[in-house]
């Protein structure tokens, strides 16, 4: 049949299109060469020496492990307290809220960027790096409060109300049975977390000093400046960083559909 | 108390700290940047004297003497050369001859052993109401000249609003080729994600998970690893015209890097599965004998995809489509690396602003055109993703 024919080619062109230059970039990381491209004459280990070794590429690990931890416990903390408080369906404004928390998602981060600048350099805190994770912050919070909102969604409330018609307290409650079920919905959200502030280039631009700078800072700079294998190096990391967060993702959400 | 109101106030208690958050660091940021494109303090803050002496002026006679000495006075008191140097810009925006006015005055000011009596001893324009009243007007510490300016409008000498002159109506230009842009990317995402959903909605078993997985893979995957991807991909000795020049199709390399090409191409890739993924959510809704049962009473397939399918999926497509255009607008990362100068959208511009030349002004009043175009297409967005839970 011509049509299925035409519809297997058609999608396996926009697999290709969609994956292929994920893959393409990862055997460059392992080239010898000083210049990014095909063909690769011999094997090497060197730029992921550069990567660990070179001053700037180490301190903006460094700096991106310093700034994705600080926004994680943040934005988790923050996110997992808020949506917890939207459970309450009695609330006024429930709605209102709900989209307050979403919007860092859509507004475009330039123009975040340009509003934070000129905020934190009224409080001092540019060129800082609480002014860094507090940026960070605002643009991973609504990961979290779309993650633990959807396991919160999933739990049933009836399992709470017969804790606590067995006479346990709120906090009990809250601590043996409301915690543990939304577990996997808060674990993916701080993954979630962790991984936006790993990738964000433009606040960081915008709010980090020369001392800030973080991985994904430093591969924009060199992509525009000095372009060398150590890019391909680092986008190996990453990709091997997502597919291991994606696993997380993969297990905790079966986890959580498990327990259902 | 009730137990419903100790409820409500522990939500609340759980609530307050990422609003008190959001309200510090996600609003307040906004409107101060919405305040830095109105704001105008360059003037204002080194002439406060000749401010209170201005405003009993009637705007046409010549200057007073109480003027003079006031704004005398005023400038003297400057020992900031940057803040001179910012008020002296605006000021010859405004009326053009400020800036030699303004030199000749001050040097002739700083002469201690011979100070002159008044400003018109000094130069002659002093005495013309023209130059009092671009102070004058310049006093206001607000302005909508940025935002005018943000969309290529301007004031003309009487105050009244006109166009710009060709050669200063640069963001109009900027501000089409963004929508221009993301029009198009879009547009591609929808010619290609539109059949790609269909496809994985009609198949099941790892078919599904396999052209599924491929979207989700790049959505996973850091935007910058994939801005640098198609950077080695799409470069002079890149993976692409390597292929090309191998099966004979071309013979020079194609130019398919620091051009639109090239930005079209890594947006669509970087935003296709925002298309993809509203659509199948839409389409593994629709029933799966739909389309057989429009063929069994004889449509043509294609009278049944336009009649039955397309119809019922209009939806999906609406919301990807929305989806995809308001992330387009806001692109900074891809056109910035792999565009040309042509190929740079409003957010390029806005940073080149506030980072390289510090014109907080313009970069806010840009921002102020971004956000709003941003709010307004998201609340169709959202208008139109809100519908499901009702139902049609």
């Amino acid at each position: 049949m011509p049509m299925k024919v035409a519809k297997a080619t058609f999608a396996m062109l926009t697999i290709i299109f969609l994956v292929a230059p994920l893959i393409a970039i990862l055997p460059l990381a392992f080239t010898s060469s000083v210049i990014l491209t095909y063909p690769i004459p011999s094997w090497s280990l060197r730029w992921f020496e550069e990567l660990f070794f070179a001053d700037a590429w180490r301190r903006a690990i460094f700096n991106s492990l310093i700034i994705g931890t600080g926004t994680t416990l943040l934005a988790t903390a923050l996110g997992t307290a808020a949506s917890l408080g939207l459970r309450n369906r009695l609330l006024f404004f429930r709605g209102s809220m709900r989209t307050l928390f979403l919007l860092p998602m859509v507004v475009p981060a330039v123009v975040l960027g340009v509003g934070m600048q000129v905020l934190l350099a009224g409080f001092g805190l540019t060129n800082s790096y609480i002014g860094v994770i507090i940026a960070h912050t605002v643009v991973a919070v609504p990961f979290v409060v779309v993650s633990v909102t959807g396991a919160l969604a999933g739990i049933d409330e009836r399992v709470e109300l017969a804790a606590q018609s067995l006479g346990a307290s709120p906090a009990t409650v809250f601590r043996r049975i409301t915690l543990p079920l939304a577990m996997p919905g808060v674990l993916s959200g701080a993954v979630l977390a962790f991984a936006t502030s790993l990738d964000e280039v433009v606040l960081t631009l915008f709010v980090a000093g020369p001392n800030q700078r973080t991985l994904a800072r430093q591969m924009f700079s060199s992509i525009r400046e000095n372009i060398s294998p150590a890019i391909a190096a680092a986008a190996f990391l990453f990709i091997a960083g997502t597919v291991l967060i994606g696993l997380v993702v993969v297990v905790s959400r079966s986890i959580m559909a498990e327990r259902r | 108390m009730s137990a419903a109101s100790s409820r409500t106030r522990r939500s609340l208690l759980l609530l307050a700290p990422l609003l008190f958050f959001l309200i510090g660091f996600f609003v307040w940021p906004l409107f101060s940047m919405m305040s830095q494109s109105v704001s105008d303090p360059a003037v204002l803050r080194l002439l406060p004297r000749s401010a209170e002496v201005l405003a009993d002026w009637d705007r046409n006679s010549p200057p007073t003497i109480p003027m003079q000495t006031a704004l005398m006075k005023d400038l003297k008191a400057v020992n900031d050369d940057q803040a001179l140097g910012d008020m002296v810009r605006r000021l010859n925006s405004a009326r053009s001859g400020f800036r030699t006015l303004m030199g000749k005055t001050t040097s002739a000011l700083k002469e201690t052993a011979n100070p002159p009596v008044d400003l018109v001893s000094i130069d002659k324009r002093w005495e013309k109401p023209e130059f009092w009243l671009a102070i004058a007007d310049a006093l206001s510490p607000y302005t909508d000249r940025n935002l005018l300016a943000a969309v290529d409008l301007g004031r003309n000498a009487a105050g009244d609003i006109e166009h710009l002159p060709p050669d200063q109506s640069v963001n109009g230009v900027i501000l089409m080729r963004t929508f221009w842009i993301a029009a198009l990317v879009t547009f591609a995402c929808v010619c290609i994600g539109f059949p790609y959903a269909i496809i994985a909605a009609s198949l099941d078993g790892w078919k599904r998970d396999l052209m599924l997985g491929a979207v989700l893979l790049p959505l996973w995957t850091s935007l910058l690893v994939r801005t640098a991807a198609w950077f080695i991909l799409l470069q002079e000795q890149g993976l692409i015209n390597d292929l090309l020049r191998a099966i004979g199709l071309i013979d020079a390399p194609l130019a398919l890097i620091f051009n639109r090409t090239g930005v079209i191409i890594a947006m669509t890739h970087v935003l296709l599965p925002f298309m993809v993924l509203p659509i199948y959510s839409v389409l593994i809704t629709i029933p799966k004998n739909l389309m057989p049962a429009a063929a069994s009473l004889g449509a043509h397939p294609l009278r049944a995809f336009l009649r039955v399918l397309l119809p019922l999926s209009l939806r999906g497509v609406a919301s990807g489509a929305l989806l995809v255009f308001i992330s387009a607008i806001g692109y900074y990362i891809t056109p910035a690396l792999i565009g040309g100068p042509s190929d740079q959208m409003i957010s390029s511009i806005i940073a080149f602003y506030a980072t390289g030349s510090a014109n907080w002004g313009m970069a806010g009043a840009l921002g102020v055109v971004l956000l709003v175009a941003t709010l307004l297409l998201y609340s169709v967005y959202a208008r139109l993703s809100s519908d499901e839970v009702g139902g049609r």
